[in-house]
């Protein structure tokens, strides 16, 4: 993509997880660093991920996660993403014990942000995910 | 260029054959506008022409999304492919966006229907560019209705929304008296009103201050069909089956009565004036940043003669 075109990302909570305020404040910390947030809210499934991203042709996609699904349910999203032959790196939000970080790494995450991240971490460590799209 | 033009190519093939991947990236690349655009544009000209266009506008918060969500659901259950240009404001000062309108539109998604979230970014007369070439491949790949949705507030927004062929302006009890509705232009578009929130105190009011203006505007003759007026309660689902037909049966009115092709007509000239605006913009850019200052010419002089320099060019760009 070019340089100056909006990063566009997907954003959703998954199943049933019901915190939604966190993934409001990353919806306008995304929207203040210049991309455009598609935003799905709440009870999402890999199947409407997927055909989000599909429709919306977005650069990355963004979990949060609060109830300790993490290590169940982000490799879950990445592998419905690759299994649609879709290029897109996941970026995970919310509360991931370090020792988990390794695991979610391994099952193709492309980012975690814990719940100390700035606005600036947030940005970056989506912007880092696209840059590193295919690589 | 040349890869350009077989990757879009491809593209299109692809599209043709059904493929919705292919779909979302040809309207990524017309959003984008440029050589691409202009590319797909030619491929996907020929191929259009075929799909009712339905404009939703209205003020913030009036149910827009709700309405459109549930029109696109019911539609896709009913043997259409409808798809939906959702357009939110991008924000002045970043530039980002935030598009919510997928969260409304999980079960239109789910009977089939394509939704793409659309932002209107920044750079000016963009929106007027894109959209007509987004409904456009939306159009060529099979996609019947398309539905272009945006908020009544910019004077471009309504402009896009406008240019369908079905215009439906939302409102809510408590919109504003008789007075405000003969100001506002959003008016003015509307083949067809929907009070929504039609259970909430005032409605009735809305519908009769509605119903006033449409009589004032047939008086002075400028309705050529007096648009109908649905109420809705779009969260309850109350309404949705009069709004359905009220929009089919303004599309027949439109064929039966030769109105298409007027409309059609109008739309296409004014895509052509918004691009040739859009080249004139570009040139006068470019001749201000190449302008070599003197200030002992008048600056009408000037610009006369970078006028009659632009006519006599036989290439752009």
């Amino acid at each position: 993509m070019t340089k100056n075109e909006p990063i566009r990302i997907v954003l959703a909570k998954l199943g049933l997880d019901g915190h939604d305020r966190g993934l409001k404040v990353v919806a306008r910390m995304l929207r203040d660093a210049g991309m455009e947030v598609v935003y799905l809210g709440l009870r999402q499934t890999a199947e409407m991920i997927v055909t989000a991203v599909e429709q919306e042709d977005a650069d990355v996609v963004g979990i949060s996660m609060h109830n300790a699904g993490h290590l169940t349910l982000a490799p879950l999203i990445v592998n419905a993403l690759r299994d649609a032959g879709l290029d897109v790196p996941v970026v995970v939000g919310g509360i991931v014990p370090e020792s988990d970080l390794e695991a979610m790494a391994k099952a193709g995450v492309a980012g975690v942000l814990g719940p100390g991240a700035s606005a600036e971490d947030v940005a970056a460590c989506v912007r880092e995910a696209v840059a590193t799209r295919g690589k | 260029m040349a890869s350009e033009d077989s990757t879009i190519n491809s593209l299109v093939e692809r599209a043709s054959e059904g493929d919705r991947r292919s779909v979302a990236r040809l309207l990524t690349l017309v959003e984008r506008g440029g050589v691409s655009a202009e590319i797909i544009a030619e491929a996907t000209h020929p191929l259009a022409g075929k799909s009712h266009v339905i404009g939703i506008t209205g003020a913030p918060g009036a149910g827009k999304s709700t309405l459109t969500a549930s029109l696109a659901r019911d539609l896709a259950e009913s043997d259409h492919t409808p798809a939906v240009l959702a357009v939110d404001p991008s924000s002045p000062l970043t530039g980002g966006a935030i598009l919510g309108d997928r969260v409304r539109m999980e079960e239109a998604t789910e009977a089939g229907a394509f939704i793409r979230s659309m932002a209107t970014r920044g750079h000016a007369g963009g929106l007027a560019l894109a959209v007509p070439g987004m409904v456009r491949v939306f159009d060529a790949f099979g996609f019947n209705p398309v539905i272009i949705e945006t908020v009544g507030v910019g004077q471009v927004e309504v402009d896009v929304a406008s240019a369908a062929d079905t215009v439906v302006v939302v409102v809510t009890s408590g919109w504003g008296d008789a007075v405000q509705a003969n100001k506002a232009g959003l008016l003015e578009i509307a083949d067809l009103f929907v009070v929504n929130k039609a259970d909430r105190p005032g409605a009735n009011d809305a519908r009769r201050d509605l119903e006033l203006m449409i009589d004032l505007s047939q008086v002075t003759g400028q309705a050529v069909r007096r648009p109908e007026i649905v109420m809705t309660t779009a969260t309850e689902g109350k309404g949705l089956n009069e709004l359905k037909e009220a929009v089919s049966e303004h599309h027949q009115f439109l064929i039966q009565e030769d109105q298409m092709s007027l409309r059609r007509s109008k739309r296409w000239k004014a895509e052509v004036r918004s691009r040739l605006e859009y080249l004139l913009s570009e040139f006068s850019k470019e001749s201000i940043d190449n302008l070599e200052e003197n200030q002992e010419s008048s600056p009408s002089s000037v610009a006369n003669d970078l006028a009659k320099n632009l006519l006599k060019k036989d290439e752009l760009g």
